[in-house]
């Protein structure tokens, strides 16, 4: 918007403080452009501290050969480099993938199925909506130990349930391809709520008269869904998954309790294995190097979140 | 005249049986971790008798968990440090959220981008430099360095939500003010700030459970047990190689999860807000 427009809306007192001493703090503060940076100060002080330094600097140490404790040398691209050529990265760079493809279908689909069935009306709805946010807000790590003690290779619950209808169960955490599969399956236990959640209240602003309206020309269910629902709820599905595809492509915790990468090193993200390797073991310059592999995924999400919210506002 | 039998039979079958299959599907691990923590070790490591009941419950692993475990530590670590960071943060993003909201300076909008851009920062890009930092700064091994790193994520998601917050307040009572002669200054915290209370308590709330549930740095910078939070404490003292302490794993699980259940419950309205406020603004 012009300038013009802010200073039509500026309260006409300011004008003639201005004019007469303008350098004196007090009036200083009066000035929007003066006050507004000062308000802005602490938190930007903040952030470059402990997100752009941290950053530009992990991009250095990426750079370098650094140990923990130890000063490294500046050795160019070779970490990425001897990345590409490592079978457990490359293994891990389709996992990353892989993990955030599948769970985000699964949680899309499970979360626009959740959210349609609880816009009905029922009994102890309030509740039901509550108690469906759950597994979501709960710290992950402890609901992923519940996991783990259900996926035990001797005291599965799991387990316990399908021999009684005589299948016998895998060892969910340690023969391949299981271990995935109950990774992705409690990630998107955790995050179906969040998706579910978010789409209901998207959901609760939608003019009932359409639906009304809809039904009186015949429509069906799934028609009024795919017509009406599904259309109107499309800004809140499209900022959801942009959010939760940078949450996952970046997980960490759900592997690290339940899997911590293994077995041999099969069900490593980028997070996780940039943790093993940079702390654990040391070498933190391949540990960054890895972890910077997050950062193009951010900045897609980042710039599909920005191009979709512009064009909104342009429209 | 009720409801024909068939159409109860159709509700039934298309709403109360979904409902109370999710419901299960959701909350089950929840069931699972309670029933465990009061199971005596003799039940939990019988194969053959049914896991889904307790024969004779126990408060055992609870007794081990606060008589042989620093878990009384780690609890009261994590309230200070999600308090602290909650308090800092505000501190922080309500005179943010303001200006972003109110004034026109040059670079505004840009900031205003720059601080969603990290907002959709992941801790696991920045977690390895990041403790290197710490060690300079000598926070290594103390809850400080949680204290002013959360404040990282949770300044961003909470000067995001508080622009929309101001912005939906209608400028004329602080415009009003100034027309009477208060400053600017006074405007923001007389006039903006008790209307903005609602957003300023769903992004105290959103904070606070952020905190509380925060994984990743907590492992990082911290080692020394006592100064432990109650996810990474929980997860790292509670098991000891390839020995699980499963009852007490369980109990400890349920506790650290219990705070924020209970947050949630009394402010759910204040925390789907939070929630959806970034989809619902787009």
């Amino acid at each position: 918007m012009a300038e013009k427009g802010a200073l039509a809306e500026a309260p006409p007192v300011a004008v003639p403080k201005k004019a007469v001493r303008p350098w004196h703090p007090r009036l200083l503060l009066e000035r929007e452009e003066v006050l507004g940076y000062l308000l802005m100060l602490p938190a930007l002080g903040l952030l470059t501290v402990f997100v752009v330094y941290p950053f530009l600097y992990g991009i250095w140490l990426s750079l370098t050969d650094s140990r923990i404790g130890v000063p490294g040398n500046f050795v160019g691209l070779r970490n990425f480099l001897e990345l590409t050529r490592d079978s457990i990265f490359q293994q891990t760079f389709r996992n990353t993938f892989l993990y955030t493809g599948v769970t985000t279908v699964f949680k899309l689909i499970f979360g626009l199925a959740v959210a349609v069935l609880l816009n009905n009306t029922f009994p102890l709805k309030r509740f039901v909506r509550a108690a469906v946010l759950l597994p979501w807000i709960v710290p992950t790590v402890l609901s992923a130990l519940a996991w783990l003690w259900m996926f035990d290779s001797t005291f599965s619950v799991i387990n316990w349930v399908l021999a009684r209808f005589g299948i016998k169960g895998p060892v969910w955490l340690g023969t391949n391809p299981w271990p995935m599969i109950s990774l992705m399956a409690v990630n998107i236990w955790r995050g179906t709520p969040f998706y579910a959640i978010s789409f209901l209240a998207g959901m609760q602003v939608i003019n009932q008269e359409l639906y009304e309206a809809a039904a009186i020309d015949g429509a069906s269910r799934w028609q009024m869904f795919r017509h009406i629902t599904l259309p109107l709820l499309k800004s809140v599905i499209i900022i959801v998954l942009l959010l939760s595809v940078i949450l996952t492509f970046s997980d960490f915790q759900l592997i690290y309790v339940l899997t911590r990468g293994g077995p041999a090193n099969s069900t490593h993200l980028f997070a996780t294995l940039a943790y093993q390797v940079g702390l654990p073991s040391g070498e933190i310059g391949l540990g960054a190097a890895i972890s910077l592999f997050i950062f193009p995924a951010l900045c897609v999400t980042v710039f599909l979140t920005l191009w979709y919210m512009r064009r909104q506002e342009l429209d | 005249m009720g409801p024909r039998p068939a159409a109860v039979l159709d509700r039934f079958i298309s709403i109360y049986v979904p409902v109370v299959v999710t419901l299960v599907l959701l909350l089950f691990p929840f069931y699972w971790m309670a029933i465990t923590s009061i199971k005596p070790n003799a039940e939990l490591f019988d194969t053959k008798a049914n896991p889904f009941i307790v024969l004779k419950p126990t408060l055992d692993h609870y007794r081990y968990l606060f008589e042989r475990t620093l878990f009384a530590n780690w609890l009261l670590n994590t309230t200070v440090v999600a308090s602290l960071s909650t308090l800092i943060s505000l501190a922080l993003s309500v005179p943010a959220g303001y200006a972003l909201a109110r004034f026109r300076f040059p670079g505004g909008t840009f900031l205003g981008w720059a601080i969603f851009v990290t907002y959709l920062v992941p801790q696991t890009l920045l977690f390895l430099p990041l403790t290197q930092v710490i060690n300079w700064l000598g926070l290594a091994n103390t809850i400080w360095s949680l204290v002013l790193t959360y404040p990282t994520f949770l300044v961003p998601f909470g000067s995001w939500l508080l622009i929309g917050y101001f912005r939906s307040i209608p400028k004329d009572l602080e415009e009003s003010a100034l027309v009477d002669g208060a400053s600017r200054l006074q405007a923001l915290i007389k006039i903006a700030l008790p209307l903005a209370l609602p957003g300023i308590l769903s992004v105290g709330i959103f904070s606070f459970t952020l905190s509380w549930n925060e994984f990743i740095y907590a492992l990082v910078f911290i080692s020394d047990p006592a100064n432990k939070t109650v996810p990474v404490g929980v997860t790292s003292e509670l098991i000891r190689g390839d020995v699980f302490f499963w009852g007490s794993l369980m109990a400890g699980a349920l506790l650290g999860s219990v705070p924020v259940a209970l947050i949630y419950s009394f402010f759910v309205e204040y925390f789907v807000a939070g929630l959806t406020a970034g989809a619902v603004k787009g």
